[in-house]
């Protein structure tokens, strides 16, 4: 099947700032994508070593506030962006197990990076309250001082860097 | 009347149904816009591709609008909408290390798992990686607690910062933006590649 094309980028920022304002008008916050994969790694960490979870501050202070950890808004959200993701992939003939690289590196070099990149992200994510859903992008429709240092210093740090990850890329 | 979960007229699961339809939204938006492709996010920093940018800007914009259009009208207290605290350390340590993640990975975590909704080896490498670096976080909590709450300003808008009302610095923000767009279409042009198609 032919893949279609993408979305009018222009159209598709105002579809996601209206379902970011849904987000708003429902929940009061809007988008966010890591706090979910935090909710999940606390989950985890609850069934596979409640002892170490209850003793690591990092995990009882979550799970103080969140007794069921899985049962957030967030992973909720995030359950139905992948079903969304999937629909949309489909529609568009796009649904493919591939690993997508610059035509320049292999697919183990590609790999590696992603990973230490997610490590990267994580950890970085966790340190910034938020990724570039909920820090940045929702940070900056609330107006937030936070919201634009996030998306100042998320983009400012990347186009510092390509030079030096260009090989990766182009 | 909104928000909603705030005001008691939906239920607390009601609230999670409507994050997962949301989230469907969410999703489905930014695969239509490609954002499952590593090298169209990673474009953005290479001027080939800069999709981020216009989606992103323009998303923020109609948020930000969106909100003082609901305000206005009533349908929406903006008193009950969380801002986000500035804790200004963590807040830019933590955005530089993500910077640093998002060109070595290609992606951030929504559309990490955006890309592995359709199959993308490397955005499921990704995730992993994502679970390791929470991981390493949780663990090491007490080497960063202190940097994590240090310089607490609360949580301010920037229009009080400049001593602007919002819709004036809405009104700023759409005319950076455009010149950005200007900018984007401009990079778009002068960084094209033979090797990658814009609109595939």
């Amino acid at each position: 099947m032919k893949q279609k094309k993408y979305m009018n980028p222009y159209l598709g920022g105002v579809l996601l700032g209206l379902v970011l304002i849904v987000a708003f008008w429902v929940s009061g916050r809007g988008l966010g994508a890591s706090g979910a994969a935090k909710s999940a790694l606390v989950a985890g960490m609850n069934t596979v070593a409640p002892a170490h979870a209850g003793n690591s501050a990092f995990y009882s202070d979550y799970l103080e506030s969140h007794p069921n950890p899985l049962s957030q808004w967030l992973v909720f959200e995030m359950l139905g962006l992948v079903v969304g993701g999937f629909v949309s992939g489909a529609i568009a003939g796009r649904l493919k197990f591939k690993v997508e690289k610059s035509p320049k590196i292999t697919n183990k070099t590609r790999i590696i990076f992603a990973v230490i990149g997610g490590v990267f992200f994580g950890f970085g994510s966790q340190l910034g309250r938020g990724c570039t859903s909920g820090s940045a992008l929702t940070g900056m429709a609330v107006l937030s001082v936070s919201g634009f240092l996030s998306m100042a210093a998320i983009f400012g740090t990347a186009f510092a860097l390509a030079y030096f990850a260009r090989k990766l890329w182009i | 009347m909104g928000p909603l979960i705030v005001n008691g007229i939906i239920s607390e699961n009601t609230n999670l149904f409507l994050a997962f339809i949301i989230g469907i939204g969410f999703g489905f938006v930014l695969e239509s816009n490609g954002f499952s492709s590593s090298r169209r996010l990673a474009g953005m920093f290479y001027g080939y591709d800069t999709t981020v940018l216009k989606v992103f800007f323009t998303a923020a914009l109609v948020g930000a609008v969106g909100l003082l259009f609901m305000s206005l009208f009533h349908w929406i207290d903006l008193s009950y909408i969380y801002i986000n605290p500035t804790y200004l350390w963590s807040t830019l340590g933590g955005g530089v290390i993500m910077g640093a993640g998002f060109i070595l990975g290609g992606y951030c975590p929504g559309t990490s798992f955006c890309a592995a909704s359709i199959g993308k080896i490397d955005a499921l490498a990704f995730i992993g990686g994502m679970f390791i670096g929470i991981f390493i976080f949780a663990e090491g909590y007490p080497l960063w607690e202190n940097f994590y709450y240090a310089k607490f300003l609360g949580a301010p808008l920037l229009s009080d910062m400049l001593g602007a009302s919002r819709g004036l610095l809405t009104l700023l923000v759409i005319l950076v933006a455009l010149g950005m767009f200007w900018v984007g279409e401009w990079a778009e042009r002068r960084f094209a590649r033979d090797d990658y198609t814009l609109n595939q």
